[in-house]
């Protein structure tokens, strides 16, 4: 009991990771007219027809689906840059191209909510989701499924990356990592490396002098086992 | 931070105003220290000033939405700060509890150490009152069962030199965190032959403890 880590208890859900993400900012168009928004998290507006300004995500896509204003999708979006990121990615096989930390979540909300606001949706969606797809399948088969993400190309990095770990690892560096993919890797990767950690630690190594163990119970390994009767 | 206020000197009024606006608002505040007290395996300290600023600013809020709603202000308006009023108190709420919920299971460590002082004055209230009822609860149905020697709530037996019966949490294990600044180069083990250079914003993963220090000052942010 006592030397187990709750797997869950430090672990954020998809949907708080989304949270997070809402409050990135988007540029929106109105169409209507509004008076600033002085929000706890900040102040936003005035909003004039045509004018584009910026606001969180939560907000555009509030307004959004009550066809109050048009989204622009970010710049990381158009087709060019992924195809760009998509073919570093591919030829640097142990780095992760730079992205958003939220590219997961927003390009989610913006696919959900406001497909008709970017420029060829489909080709991004296939970039993005599924970029070995021939893209006349994943055309067919939009369906996002977050799980599967750019899997072919980032999560295989991951992958790799996890044959380095060993015994004598105590740092990982995951450079351009996102967060939704931290959360998708994070038990495992957690478990692997204490794993190792605890295996590595000098009391598991057998010692035949029991007394002298029992004195350092430090915070290292596992715990006394319980008395045989 | 250093370098940019060091050619900002002398500038006038124009750079006090940008410093301004680039500090965090009480939502990132408080965004940040439920992220870490969500990602740690330890209580952290109590953000006092965070909370009371929040309570304060969701207060203001609340009695703003009333008026609008009153005043017969549009709809739209109104229910867009009703949306920025829930996305705080979630995070208040959710903060509040993900303490209370390490509290419920380490209460007899918390109790017993340091970690003591993180606590605010309602949470000790609540920490207290939970190790009592839980010691009741185990000395009732169980332990006043037990043959002598094994009655204790602490210890396995009479002969345990030390309380090996209570739940710690495990400072061994690994967190996901990015550095704000950059910290530099920073020892991860005691015994020493491991050095992390942490790099501004680059992700990392690093064992708990030894990054510790630089969760409690706020130099290192866990994700």
């Amino acid at each position: 009991m006592a030397g187990q880590s709750d797997p869950h208890l430090s672990i954020f859900s998809a949907a708080e990771v989304e949270f997070l993400a809402e409050d990135e900012l988007v540029e929106i168009i109105p169409n209507m007219s509004m008076d600033s928004l002085n929000f706890i998290c900040g102040d936003f507006g005035p909003f004039y027809p045509h004018i584009p300004t910026e606001v969180p995500i939560w907000l555009a896509m509030a307004l959004k689906k009550r066809g109050k204003c048009a989204i622009r999708p970010p710049s990381w979006m158009s087709l060019e840059n992924l195809t760009q990121v998509l073919e570093l990615e591919r030829d640097s096989p142990r780095e992760f191209q730079p992205l958003p930390f939220h590219y997961v979540e927003i390009s989610r909300l913006l696919f959900d909510h406001a497909r008709e606001d970017i420029p060829d949706v489909h080709m991004v969606i296939v970039a993005i989701v599924c970029p070995d797809f021939p893209p006349r399948l994943a055309f067919q088969k939009l369906v996002l499924d977050i799980e599967h993400f750019n899997r072919d190309v980032r999560f295989h990095k991951v992958e790799s990356g996890f044959e380095t770990i060993g015994s004598r690892t105590h740092a990982v560096k995951l450079k351009n990592l996102s967060a939704m993919e931290v959360n998708i890797v994070r038990p495992f990767f957690v478990r692997a490396l204490q794993a190792f950690y605890k295996h590595d630690s000098p009391q598991m190594i057998p010692q035949p002098d029991t007394a002298s163990r029992r004195t350092d119970t430090g915070d290292r390994g596992p715990r006394r086992d319980l008395r045989p009767r | 931070m250093a370098p940019a206020s060091d050619q900002g000197l002398g500038f006038g009024s124009e750079d006090i105003d940008a410093s301004i606006s680039a500090l965090p608002t009480e939502v990132e505040l408080l965004k940040r220290a439920w992220r870490n007290e969500k990602a740690s395996p330890e209580i952290l300290q109590f953000q006092e000033d965070v909370v009371r600023n929040a309570r304060v600013q969701i207060q203001n809020m609340e009695d703003t939405v009333e008026a609008y709603a009153e005043d017969g202000k549009d709809a739209l308006t109104v229910s867009l700060y009703q949306m920025d009023l829930d996305r705080t108190e979630f995070l208040l709420r959710s903060y509040l509890r993900t303490r209370l919920q390490k509290i419920e299971k380490y209460m007899i460590h918390i109790s017993k150490t340091d970690l003591w002082k993180r606590l605010s004055k309602p949470e000790k209230v609540f920490a207290k009152s939970c190790k009592e009822n839980m010691e009741n609860h185990l000395n009732q149905s169980v332990l006043s069962r037990l043959p002598f020697g094994y009655q204790d709530v602490l210890k396995q037996s009479i002969s345990s030199e030390e309380d090996d019966m209570v739940p710690e949490p495990q400072l061994d294990t690994f967190v996901f965190c990015k550095s704000k600044g950059s910290v530099g180069s920073f020892q991860l083990d005691a015994v020493g032959d491991e050095v992390v250079d942490l790099i501004a914003d680059d992700l990392y993963v690093l064992r708990y403890k030894s990054i510790k220090p630089l969760v409690e000052t706020g130099q290192i942010d866990l994700v």
